[in-house]
């Protein structure tokens, strides 16, 4: 292959050099598989020779007790899809009000500033299953009429409540990360302050925040278990309910691999934002 | 060309942290003439420049637009005051977030209430008259550093504005870019508009300049036309500032 002419507009590359990268890409790839493939034989080898396995596998990962409990695992997982979708909109709104709160300047919203604040240091410093025991049992035990005594009820406002004063936090961090010379500009525009807010700093801000927000939602999925503490069949409850009737562990298992079966791919989606938004950043430089 | 004063600026004061920047400074601008700011870095250039558009308040002295409106007077409505003078800065200060006809429709559409489809012709009007049309769909990131600084010129253009102030708006840029900005400036100057503009470029503050102002030591310390100051300096601290930027 002959070499093109130097200035010619075109890519070139030394054909040895790219037989070079090629075979070492393939030889890499087969090492990788190989010793990955060597790694799992030589786990299921010891694991599965060493006396305890078949007690464990019995208890654990046991196909009947899996077969039988899945399908009720599923439905009772359905509540903690509902707790999440309604939570979760709420955290939302709860967070950027507070956040907003935290911001304004303006004396005569002082008392909101001071509200807004303490919301966020007390229900940040308390941990969500204690919220969760204080609204749930607490709640219902007042017995007032208007009040609710559900536990779904009480179990969900623990949680948008707990969760609310993280998202504040977030977003206020998402404002502060809007460079001023962003509201200079929009003022020399003649936006007033409110406008500014609405069309230049918070979108930013947003779009700032959007990797540590879908991380918080995958925690909040994880912690619709926690209202199973006031007794709701939701899908924790469900699989201790089923592993107490047959002194089998595998519901527990099944339970997981629902959670698991969803934070995966939330994960991986919120990886992808992230790269995303780093590069938009890095691309964006100076503007 | 009128010789009205159209900017009045009268013993104006203004400190940081205890730290005195302007210290008294006085200055008239003529309407319709560029008058260039000229000085050392920290004499207060952008300072004056934010005063004068209120995106900072002064601690004494008064700045008059057209004879009748005191930025300075504490019942002004500075959104008001900011609507008829535009500003453009170093760091073009694009909005990130939206493509380039958005950044120039906000104020129209948000603070004269234009309707959108009005607003938008007009911004590729003045995108067209900058050579920019083509990028009216693009986000700031596809931009270079020349064509975000003419945007930014555009977006205070599309709100009308009676006073243009520049701050250094060819600081950032790549020199080979330098050139298609300066010729946008050049292109309002030859419209009339009234401008106010720091600037490192002292050829083309010769060229544009009806007026130059070294500032130093938070005054005016000598204003003149450009071949008073640029070719016969009266000060000893004129004569040195220039030598050091030649
Ligand atoms: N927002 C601010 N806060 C504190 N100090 C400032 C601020 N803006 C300007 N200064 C100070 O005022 C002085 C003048 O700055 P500036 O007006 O930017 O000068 P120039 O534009 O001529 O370089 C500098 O010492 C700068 O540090
Ligand atoms: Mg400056």
């Amino acid at each position: 292959m002959n070499t093109p002419a130097p200035g010619t507009d075109t890519v070139y590359i030394d054909p040895l050099r790219r037989e070079r990268v090629r075979k070492k890409a393939r030889s890499d790839a087969l090492i990788g598989v190989a010793s990955l493939v060597g790694f799992v034989a030589v786990v299921v080898l010891l694991v599965g020779r060493s006396s305890g396995w078949e007690t464990v596998q019995k208890t654990f990962f046991n196909g009947d007790q899996f077969a039988e409990s899945f399908p009720g695992l599923l439905e009772a997982f359905w509540l903690n899809v509902r707790i999440f979708l309604i939570a979760e909109p709420l955290i939302l709104i709860i967070g950027l009000l507070v956040a907003l709160a935290r911001t304004v300047k303006s004396p005569i919203f002082l008392p909101i500033r001071v509200l807004a604040t303490m919301y966020v240091d007390i229900f940040r410093g308390v941990p969500t299953i204690l919220i969760i025991f204080l609204l749930g049992f607490g709640m219902p035990a007042l017995q007032l009429t208007g009040v609710p005594s559900d536990a779904i009820f009480w179990g969900t406002a623990a949680l948008v409540l707990s969760y609310g004063a993280y998202v504040a936090e977030v977003f206020r961090a998402g404002i502060g990360s809007v460079h001023p010379s962003q509201t200079m500009a929009a003022r020399s525009l003649g936006l007033s302050s409110f406008q500014t807010n609405r069309f230049v700093v918070l979108p930013q801000a947003v779009r700032n925040v959007t990797p540590p927000l879908l991380n918080d939602f995958i925690s909040l999925q994880k912690d619709t278990a926690l209202v199973a503490v006031l007794g709701p069949i939701e899908v924790l409850r469900r699989a201790q309910i089923d592993t107490s009737a047959n002194f089998n562990y595998t519901p527990y298992v099944g339970a997981a691999l629902i959670f698991i079966a969803l934070t995966i791919p939330m994960t991986r989606f919120a990886d992808w934002i992230q790269v995303r938004s780093a590069r938009k950043k890095r691309a964006g430089g100076v503007a | 060309m009128s010789l009205s004063a159209f900017i009045e600026i009268d013993s104006v004061w203004k400190s940081f942290d205890n730290h005195p920047v302007l210290r008294g400074l006085s200055l008239t601008v003529p309407a319709h003439s560029a008058t260039v700011l000229i000085g050392a870095s920290g004499s207060g250039k952008s300072t004056l420049l934010r005063c004068i558009n209120a995106l900072e308040t002064v601690d004494a002295g008064s700045i008059v637009i057209d004879q009748e409106l005191d930025v300075t007077a504490f019942k002004t409505d500075l959104d008001a005051v900011r609507r008829r003078i535009g500003i453009v800065f170093q760091s073009y200060n694009l909005f990130p977030h939206m493509k380039v006809l958005e950044n120039i429709t906000l104020g129209p559409t948000r603070v004269l209430h234009k309707s959108k489809k009005e607003s938008e012709a007009a911004a590729m009007e003045l995108l067209t008259r900058f050579g920019l049309q083509a990028k009216a769909l693009d986000y700031p990131d596809r931009l270079s550093g020349g064509q975000a600084q003419r945007v930014a010129i555009v977006r205070a253009l599309a709100m009308e504005p009676e006073i243009m102030l520049f701050d250094e708006i060819t600081s950032a840029l790549d020199p080979m870019l330098v050139g298609e900005v300066l010729d946008s400036v050049r292109e309002l100057r030859e419209g009339g508009l009234t401008m106010v503009m720091a600037t490192h470029e002292m050829s083309f503050a010769k060229e544009i300049a009806d007026q130059v102002c070294f500032l130093n030591e938070g005054i005016v310390w000598e204003a003149g036309s450009a071949t008073e100051v640029f070719d016969s300096p009266a000060r000893p601290e004129t004569q040195e500032f220039l030598q050091r930027v030649n």
